[in-house]
């Protein structure tokens, strides 16, 4: 099943009550398919064909308020366009799930994969998590339903897969059953909403006095998330069979000397270039990012903290400093004198093979990185 | 006050919010040189200032920002209003 199709039978499943979409490459597979499932009345939902991505969110906000479970998907310009009320929905703390198609930012124009487009969104506090594969990028849409709308979290979240690498593959994919998926998620119940007999206003505005505080209690809300998607991964595992109690996943990381960090699809590679260079005997392990915000940094310093060297492999780069993620684990093993390499790759869709990543482990050895990794030098 | 999540608020909510906190001046009003015009009323663009049943006015601290518009505007014969600094 393509990808994108999967994740759209996937929110099928979780029953949101309105979808306001618009389409934009490579996401668009994900919201056609919704329609059609619609207008085969195989779901009973609010089909919102909007004018743009801004309109798509600011619908998504007003459904959610008025107590519906709402999706949508997007990409790169997409997201770019909707930036406002994607900060807006977060501190309004609306359990909003959002599919996000990786995809590079213009300019240049790419419709190609990096994963620039989500981490633009790093700050605006809502819940990142990175699918490696098509099974967990429809598992992780089901999973985050369950913590956003948890009393104690509520925030919305972006399920982020590599576009075309995932959106628009065919691979097998367990599709749960209805009856699994509504014992795990159950009927949208929620915590308070817009009701003409019981006023209230959402995202109010507050003084120098209140602001701070706000912000203080989202921040501390997107802290807690991390042990409720540990705990409702796991639930998922004893549902689904598949576990999800993890932020971070190690690939023959115990007896690692050198570790790669890595998020998203390129994951499946770099496993592939650790299974042979383990068969040259290079004691080459992986950490797989499941999610980026909250950021687990005791997690990832406790699975780093016997390597010799850690090569990050960032496909964004945060202009004038590093890449996000290499910045990230920089802090996280702050103190522990190990070397982190940062490596900036894959961008626009530049391809990344396991040729590569036994490359960057050659380098990160000879101590070489903080660099663009596989420049082609002639043109520049 | 609790924080609603999500900075919600119920109707009528804005009472509660105090915003003559702002202010850097606050205004002084002198009922004995007041010539009751009702200038400063008019022009207060927070609404804040009140006539009272002896047809005085009073200003409400609660709300008032300070901006001395009052203060300004009071007729040279009377000059009623005078600002004087926070001490906070």
């Amino acid at each position: 099943m393509e990808g994108s199709i999967a994740i759209a039978e996937t929110v099928r499943l979780c029953k949101p009550q309105v979808i306001p979409a618009y389409p934009i490459t490579p996401q668009t597979h994900i919201v056609e398919g919704l329609a059609s499932i619609i207008a085969d009345g195989r779901l009973d939902a609010e089909y919102i064909c909007v004018e743009s991505e801004f309109s798509a969110l600011s619908a998504c906000i007003g459904a959610s308020a008025a107590g519906s479970r709402v999706y949508s998907a997007t990409t790169s310009q997409g997201l770019a366009l909707m930036t406002e009320v994607v900060f807006n929905a977060a501190g309004m703390r609306l359990p909003i799930v959002m599919g996000i198609a990786n995809r590079a930012i213009s300019a240049p124009l790419s419709i190609w994969n990096d994963q620039q487009d989500s981490i633009m969104m790093r700050d605006s506090g809502w819940i990142q998590l990175y699918a490696e594969d098509n099974q967990e990028a429809i598992d992780m849409h089901i999973l985050a339903y369950k913590v956003c709308e948890d009393y104690n979290i509520l925030l919305p979240a972006f399920v982020c897969f590599d576009g075309f690498i995932l959106s628009h593959v065919y691979e097998p994919v367990d599709l749960p059953t209805q009856e699994l998926v509504d014992s795990f998620l159950g009927p949208f119940n929620p915590y308070q909403k817009l009701d003409p007999k019981d006023p209230i206003s959402f995202g109010m505005y507050a003084t120098p006095e209140y602001y701070m505080e706000f912000r203080y209690e989202h921040d501390q809300a997107v802290h807690r998330a991390a042990e409720a998607i540990k705990k409702y991964g796991k639930e998922f595992g004893e549902v689904f069979g598949r576990d999800y109690s993890e932020l971070v996943v190690g690939y023959k990381l115990e007896d690692a000397e050198t570790a790669i960090v890595a998020m998203g699809s390129i994951c499946g590679t770099v496993k592939d270039a650790i299974d042979e260079m383990r068969a040259e005997g290079k004691k080459v392990g992986l950490l797989n990012l499941r999610c980026f915000r909250p950021f687990p940094s005791t997690d990832v310093a406790k699975a780093l903290a016997h390597v010799n060297t850690i090569s990050v492999l960032d496909k964004n780069v945060s202009l004038g400093a590093k890449g996000a993620v290499a910045i990230e684990i920089k802090e996280a093993c702050y103190g522990s004198n190990i070397p982190v390499y940062d490596y900036i790759l894959g961008l626009g869709g530049r391809d990344v093979r396991k040729r590569d990543i036994k490359k960057i482990v050659e380098l990160a050895e000879k101590g070489e990185g903080d660099m663009f990794y596989g420049l082609r030098e002639e043109v520049l | 006050m609790a924080l609603g999540i999500g900075c919600t608020a119920r109707p009528g909510n804005s009472r509660n919010n105090k915003t003559g906190s702002w202010r850097v001046f606050y205004p002084v009003m002198d009922t004995e040189k007041c010539t009751k015009c009702g200038t400063c009323q008019l022009i207060c663009p927070e609404g804040c200032i009140n006539q009272n049943p002896d047809k005085t006015y009073s200003i409400d601290l609660d709300f008032c920002k300070g901006c001395g518009m009052c203060a300004e505007e009071c007729p040279d014969k009377a000059k009623a209003i005078h600002m004087v600094k926070e001490e906070k």
